[in-house]
């Protein structure tokens, strides 16, 4: 009988309508490191606000007992005096206060009667900040920290409340490959200071890592719990109970049939948009060719999305150099409307921010890069729009009662195909992924690559930017590797692996000699 | 009776705001023992609402975008008093006047939208400069002293009606163009469903159609009756209906107002698919400016003067009737038809106040309550359909995870920014 920490018992929650949670149940060693897996939806997310106070108690069914004893929430502020603590996945820090500020947020070092005590706050918030191998100025605003060193900042926030179990929902999903290694190390390390930790995350790589036991949901139900220690837990076991159902291939089937080389970049040089000392790309030459997928590799800060971004219509930045050629010829493309006009798309990593317009149904965006193609004289055609968006939905399979839903009630996996019909209603000749699957469960992803590959089949010319490099080893012929602005190598289907890979994102200049360059680039 | 119910619900926004103008109108009505609904009061209101009906449209215009315009009123000033300076002092000829002053309207409204879209200075504090900036203007332009009277055909404008063919005791023509209108809104409604019927959209059960059309035809022509039995068509009605219309048409059924909705719900999003949303933001404040100029136009006609308080508060009447008629504080949501009818209550509600008798101090303080009211309101019903309508229900049945993870959680609250005030603007 291992000492059990937590113990949650057939946990319900009813939304009105919807059955969100039935009979959950989930029991946390103390001391372990256990990871809740499912798909999107699978009522994860909903499970740890019940834990945290979030639902209070006598919103949901079933007991939460904590070190056996039922616990009743009415608030996150019960749920952390107990020692709970939960990070989410946008973090909750306020860029412009400072990191010691954002610390010690709501549970300020105090002399008493509300008077902050700055040198307490400061000086608690470096030793803080020591724990989570920070070496950062407790005085300098957050907003000016990088990502992943904010995820630190979220950590020790929890950390200053004394917490015994710290929940974290998806922390490493905007981390670049570094951050997240360092991340899960951390885990690990409080692990051996008796911390207890649930984990929310969808890569399947980092929960079989580090994590002790696995429990997963599936359409608000808990499946099973799977110990590390037992052995046969593998990545296809956990997908397995996650779809209930095996997954063979992560990566669809596809015979490539490239063409032509279509669009061609020259030396694109691009700057900061306010520090003008800063280059961002630096001259970057890049080749796709008809029905070829081609991938960009890099680390958090290489450059790819500003490279895309400013491709795509002078979008970011400040354009330097560098000219861009489709059919052999150079075509000049000024703003997002020029690049629309001669075929180029770009589906942002940012699918919330960028690509979608929440508030609207699934009908007007889809239409909103195109509406051309809806309207004549500038007067939209009200059912054939409804009609073409309802094709892409079809097409697509994106699960939704109908096309006026509204993007935003949507599911991550479903808004991004709602961002990729938008695109592909525009009909492009080059279509520009970023980061296409993040934060999206592994059933969604399979159809989002099967969608990729029809287009490429089509004779369009895609280019994936992933950080997740099985997913580029699996999808592409060709992958060029960023680093620091710069293409610093090109690697064929066949000859790339996530070494050679990764040593070439993180070479500090192009085609050294640890970095075999193809010629055919 | 569940296809009236999920009508209703699915429409709750629009018919919650007809709804309690409805209710307005009829509390009026008998708190004034039938004062409201007299043909001359009928005409009082159209006339003494006009130009905050005007504002109000492009307000909604501004709102949608994200922004807000505080200047409006001291434009309305400016350019009655510009206006009657040409036409008094200089003796030009009214239309050019007209048309020279829908030119500074649009002017002034460039200059504003110019430092919003291009030098990206929130709207709050252009439109607060220009507030000033218009309206010392106003003074430095009439010397601190009103201009009148003015030539009889612009005041027409403001007071004037369509003259009647035949000329009996009832207004033949006002009939005719009631019938013309019943006509036509019968017709487009017919056209939309069976558009509908055709490419296989959500369209009502026959019966609610049929009482639909009914209902509006009922409408029109008891109004169009009511006109004629007093002088007729007031001409600022018919400009009103005009810019109503094609307003609406433009934000409807045209990719310029598909594009402003765009660029108020993301302004991102629509940069990034194409839109370009410096240029629309600089031609919504350019419609603003023109608006604020007919608005003027009329309040000087009516008042047969221009003065240097013209149009004082304005600018919040205008805001207000956006926000009563659903618009978000966030940007990207309303209709022109809403403004209409925000613009309405507020109307109904100071004549219906002032011919009760109640003093001007109670009409301001029940008028800041009826508007937060709106908008609590609003946003009670919005939640309460995002989540638990029908929609919910029917989703429900479907093999579909519950919007989940990853997005929102079903039951969370939306996103605050959409209900709070703060937003842009």
């Amino acid at each position: 009988m291992t000492d059990t920490i937590l113990e949650m018992r057939g946990i319900s929650k009813e939304f009105p309508g919807v059955l969100a949670l039935e009979n959950v149940d989930l029991r946390v060693a103390r001391g372990e490191i256990h990871a809740l897996m499912g798909e999107n939806g699978a009522g994860k997310s909903t499970l740890m606000k019940v834990l945290s106070g979030v639902y209070p108690h006598g919103t949901y069914g079933g007991d939460i007992l904590v070190d056996g004893e039922v616990r009743a929430f009415r608030d996150i502020r019960d749920s952390e005096a107990a020692g709970i603590a939960i990070i989410h996945q946008e973090l909750a820090l306020i860029p412009q206060l400072s990191v010691a500020e954002n610390i010690f947020l709501g549970n300020e070092r105090t002399r008493g009667s509300g008077v902050v005590d700055w040198g307490r706050t400061i000086g608690d918030a470096r030793a803080l900040l020591a724990r989570v191998g920070l070496r950062e100025d407790p005085t300098a605003p957050v907003g000016s920290l990088s990502l992943g060193r904010q995820q630190l900042v979220e950590i020790a926030k929890a950390l200053s409340k004394d917490v015994r179990l710290l929940i974290l929902d998806e922390p490493t999903s905007a981390l670049n490959e570094t951050d997240s290694a360092n991340l899960l190390r951390l885990l690990r390390e409080f692990q051996g200071n008796g911390l207890t930790s649930i984990l929310i995350s969808h890569k399947l790589n980092e929960i079989t890592q580090v994590a002790d036991s696995i429990t997963v949901l599936r359409d608000g139900r808990s499946i099973e719990t799977l110990r590390t220690a037992d052995g046969e837990v593998t990545e296809e076991r956990i997908i397995r109970g996650m779809v209930g159902r095996d997954l063979d291939h992560r990566y669809p089937e596809r015979t490539p049939r490239i063409g032509e080389v279509r669009f061609e970049v020259r030396d694109w040089t691009v700057d900061h948009p306010t520090r003008l000392d800063r280059r961002v790309v630096d001259g970057v030459d890049l080749a796709v060719r008809g029905g070829e997928i081609v991938g960009m590799a890099g680390l958090m800060g290489a450059g790819r999305t500003e490279f895309a971004l400013s491709l795509f219509g002078r979008s970011y930045g400040r354009y330097v150099a560098g000219t861009l050629h489709k059919d052999g010829r150079e075509i000049r493309v000024r703003d997002v409307g020029d690049a629309i006009a001669h075929g180029i798309a770009y589906v942002p990593e940012d699918r919330k921010e960028l690509g979608l317009i929440l508030d609207d149904d699934i009908r007007r965006n889809m239409t909103l890069a195109a509406l051309g193609r809806v309207s004549r004289r500038g007067v939209l055609d009200p059912g054939q729009e409804v009609l073409r968006a309802g094709e892409l939905r079809e097409r697509l399979r994106i699960r939704s009662r109908d096309v006026f839903q509204r993007t935003g009630d949507l599911s991550g996996g479903n808004q991004q195909k709602v961002v990729l019909g938008k695109w592909m209603f525009a009909e492009p000749d080059l279509l520009i992924l970023d980061e296409p699957t993040r934060g999206i469960d592994v059933g969604a992803k399979y159809e989002i690559y099967q969608i990729i590959h029809r287009l490429a089949d089509q004779g369009k010319c895609v280019l994936l930017i992933s950080s997740e490099l099985p997913e580029l080893l699996g999808m592409c012929d060709r992958v060029y590797a960023m680093s620091a602005g710069r293409v610093t190598g090109v690697l064929p289907r066949g000859r790339a692996d996530q070494e050679s890979l990764m040593r070439l994102m993180t070479a500090a200049r192009p085609a050294g000699a640890a970095a075999p360059t193809t010629s055919e680039a | 009776m569940t296809a009236i119910r999920d009508a209703i619900r699915s429409n709750a926004r629009q018919y919650g705001m007809v709804m309690a103008l409805a209710v307005i109108v009829i509390l009026f009505e008998i708190l004034t023992g039938g004062l409201l609904l007299r043909p001359l009061n009928i005409t009082n209101l159209i006339m003494q609402n006009s130009y905050v009906l005007i504002l109000a449209i492009g307000m909604m215009l501004v709102i949608i975008t994200g922004h807000i315009d505080l200047s409006v009123g001291s434009v309305v000033a400016f350019v009655g008093a510009t206006s009657a300076v040409m036409l008094t002092g200089w003796g030009l000829p009214v239309p050019v006047v007209v048309v020279l002053a829908l030119l500074t309207g649009g002017l002034i409204g460039a200059w504003q939208g110019f430092w919003i879209a291009y030098v990206r200075i929130p709207a709050f504090i252009v439109t607060l400069a220009g507030m000033l900036v218009f309206r010392g203007a106003t003074m430095i332009v009439l010397g601190g002293e009103s201009i009148g009277p003015l030539p009889e055909s612009l005041r027409a404008l403001g007071s004037g009606y369509v003259p009647d063919v035949a000329g009996g005791e009832v207004h033949l023509l006002t009939l005719l163009l009631g019938v013309l209108a019943s006509a036509a809104l019968v017709a487009s409604q017919v056209r939309i469903r069976a558009r509908g019927l055709r490419y296989g959209l959500p369209v009502g059960s026959r019966n609610l159609f049929v009482a639909k059309c009914a209902a509006l035809v009922v409408v029109v022509m008891v109004f169009a009756y009511v006109l004629a039995i007093h002088n007729g068509i007031p001409i600022v009605g018919l400009v009103l209906v005009a810019l109503i219309v094609a307003f609406s048409f433009v934000m409807n059924s045209t990719t310029v107002g598909r594009r402003i909705y765009a660029v108020g719900g993301s302004e991102k999003a629509a940069m990034l698919s194409g839109v370009k949303t410096r240029r629309t933001t600089f031609w919504v404040f350019v419609n603003m400016g023109v608006l604020s100029a007919l608005a003027g136009l009329v309040f000087m006609a009516r008042l047969n003067a221009a003065t240097p308080r013209a149009g004082t508060m304005f600018e919040l009447d205008a805001i207000a009737a956006a926000f009563i008629g659903g618009a978000s504080a966030a940007g990207g949501v309303g209709t022109v038809v809403g403004a209409v009818v925000g613009a309405l209550v507020m109307g109904v509600m100071n004549n219906g106040m002032s011919l009760i008798g109640l003093g001007v101090d109670w009409q301001q303080a029940i008028k800041g309550l009826v508007l937060l009211a709106a908008v609590a309101f609003d946003i009670y019903n919005k939640n309460r359909v995002g989540t638990s309508g029908a929609a919910r229900r029917r989703a429900a049945q479907r093999p579909v995870p519950p919007p989940g993870d990853g997005g929102s959680e079903p039951g969370a609250p939306p996103p605050a920014a959409r209900a709070t005030g703060s937003g842009r603007g």
